[in-house]
């Protein structure tokens, strides 16, 4: 791993957002070979990952430098994600038990897109940076001070979390679209991602109420979720292709916007997290 | 060039720019840099026959199957995003026949999450019909006759099918795609359908990993997909060049 590459991935953004995760590198010893990849993926059967460790004996030169690119900031969000469920799912009395499978197969899922993400970018892959789930950006007293104590913000900023993760992984796309096999593996976590919104919203609703806000998809832009209307500003749009989809039946706005996701860029995203690491 | 099969890549393809044109220049693909909405703009049949002509030509006169067969050529964009209208077709009919029909005792929520889902299935659909204009494929004829539409169970099982087809359809259909403005569509339309899976799943089974069971889902094969949405179409569909 170099600074060169870090710095690669950082670029176009605030600078102070790249001092911070780079204030964070840790030593990181990888000696394992590109073979010994190929074969850990195939031994716990994750298709994914062998297929990651496959396209990199296929890239004689490494991943391509966009690739890995978009693979570090992917790994910036699974690193979040994966820690703010580990610390979740370890914090006594902060789950009902009823609760407790949903979040530890997220945490489980989490951990493993983490895993994949390591193991695709070997050497060059980021370092994990500090978080503050308070978001206060290494406070501790950010506006969730009260995330792991209260189940309630809990739920809310996991949910914010999950609808960032999903117009992340749909924004970087694009970038991926001339590499197949990391399109299509960004894919597969990206819908995971939408599944673990789907069911954090509803869960949020106890899975019987009929509002909106606790439906599996996203209404226009609302958000009952204090401190989170970037998560969902543009949410709202229901032109695609040229084509406004709420003159094409007579379902209504609601149902137009919740029909199609939207992305966000990566200085979107990042801006959205960077209260969160320090 | 060899798109598909990892290990035959040559040096990595810099940007999807540079990969569209190469293609247009090696005589590989017709006009596919459409702006958005220039499909739409076709929708009527009045607009220059500019996207891909050999597709409907294909179609109309069945150069690649029987009469009465649909054929998705996935050899360009047209073929993928009518791969995609199929299935919304199948979805739409779905839903329209569940919640015109509702099995006895549904719950508030239970019926809320399935009206979601008929509009929104309805809308995709709709908008890939305007988006294909006259290369769409013709109507898709559903069998439900598998589907008990009075029994919950029933129901909720094909939800769960048709939506983890339709996440592992899109998933494995992407990379097909040459057009970004296509691909960024399709993103978003597949996190919708996850969002639907997860909530049906989680319909059949509450508070269990039914609702993600795989920290990757699928990303399936065209021809895969055709062959179990085939138990619910009684059109006969071939898929080509996947």
């Amino acid at each position: 791993m170099t600074n060169m590459t870090n710095a690669s991935v950082l670029s176009g953004l605030d600078p102070e957002i790249g001092s911070k995760l780079l204030s964070r590198r840790q030593a990181i010893t990888r000696g394992a070979t590109v073979s010994a990849s190929v074969a850990a993926g195939l031994r716990i059967a994750s298709v994914p990952i062998a297929l990651a460790a496959l396209s990199r004996d296929a890239f004689a030169q490494g991943i391509p430098a966009p690739v890995v690119e978009v693979l570090n900031f992917a790994l910036t969000l699974e690193y979040l994600e994966s820690e703010y469920y580990n610390i979740g799912v370890a914090t006594v009395g902060l789950i009902p038990a009823g609760d407790r499978t949903i979040f530890e197969t997220i945490q489980g899922h989490e951990n493993a897109h983490v895993e994949f993400l390591e193991t695709t970018l070997g050497d060059l892959a980021i370092d994990k940076p500090t978080f503050d789930f308070t978001a206060g950006n290494g406070s501790g007293t950010g506006p969730y001070a009260d995330v792991f104590t209260n189940y309630e913000t809990f739920k809310a900023v996991s949910q914010a979390f999950e609808d960032t993760g999903v117009r992340a992984f749909k924004g970087q796309a694009p970038a991926l679209q001339p590499y197949d096999a990391f399109l299509t593996a960004a894919l597969t976590i990206h819908s995971v991602e939408a599944r673990h919104a789907s069911e954090i919203r509803r869960l949020r609703g106890n899975f019987t109420d009929v509002e909106p806000f606790y439906q599996g998809w996203i209404t226009g832009n609302q958000t009952d979720v204090p401190g989170a209307a970037a998560t969902y500003a543009g949410e709202e749009n229901t032109t695609h292709l040229g084509i406004n989809v709420l003159s094409l039946t007579s379902f209504g706005v609601n149902s137009a916007t919740e029909a199609f996701d939207e992305p966000l860029t990566k200085a979107q995203v990042l801006a959205i997290v960077d209260p969160f690491i320090v | 060039m060899e798109k598909h099969a990892l290990p035959s890549l040559p040096s990595p393809v810099p940007n999807a720019r540079s990969r569209r044109d190469f293609l247009r220049s090696a005589g590989l693909i017709g006009v596919t840099l459409v702006i958005p909405g220039a499909l739409a703009a076709c929708a009527d049949g009045s607009g220059t026959d500019t996207l891909a002509p050999s597709y409907a030509k294909d179609v109309d006169n069945q150069s690649f199957g029987r009469p009465g067969t649909i054929v998705l050529n996935f050899k360009d964009d047209i073929g993928v995003l009518n791969y995609a209208y199929a299935l919304e077709q199948l979805e739409a009919a779905f839903y329209l026949q569940v919640v015109a029909t509702p099995y006895a005792s549904i719950s508030a929520n239970e019926l809320r999450v399935l009206t979601d889902l008929r509009d929104h299935e309805v809308i995709h659909r709709d908008f890939l019909k305007t988006a294909l204009g006259n290369k769409r494929i013709p109507d898709v004829v559903p069998d439900f006759s598998s589907i008990t539409f009075s029994s919950r169970d029933s129901v909720l099982s094909a939800a769960r099918t048709f939506e983890d087809l339709g996440v592992g359809a899109y998933n494995g259909a992407a990379k097909y795609l040459v057009n970004t403005d296509y691909l960024v569509v399709a993103g978003k339309i597949v996190s919708v359908e996850a969002r639907h899976a997860a909530a049906i799943s989680d319909l059949i089974a509450n508070r269990t990993r039914a609702f993600a069971p795989n920290a990757f889902d699928p990303a399936f094969d065209p021809k895969t997909v055709i062959s179990a949405a085939s138990a619910f179409i009684t059109t006969k569909i071939n898929v080509v060049n996947s």
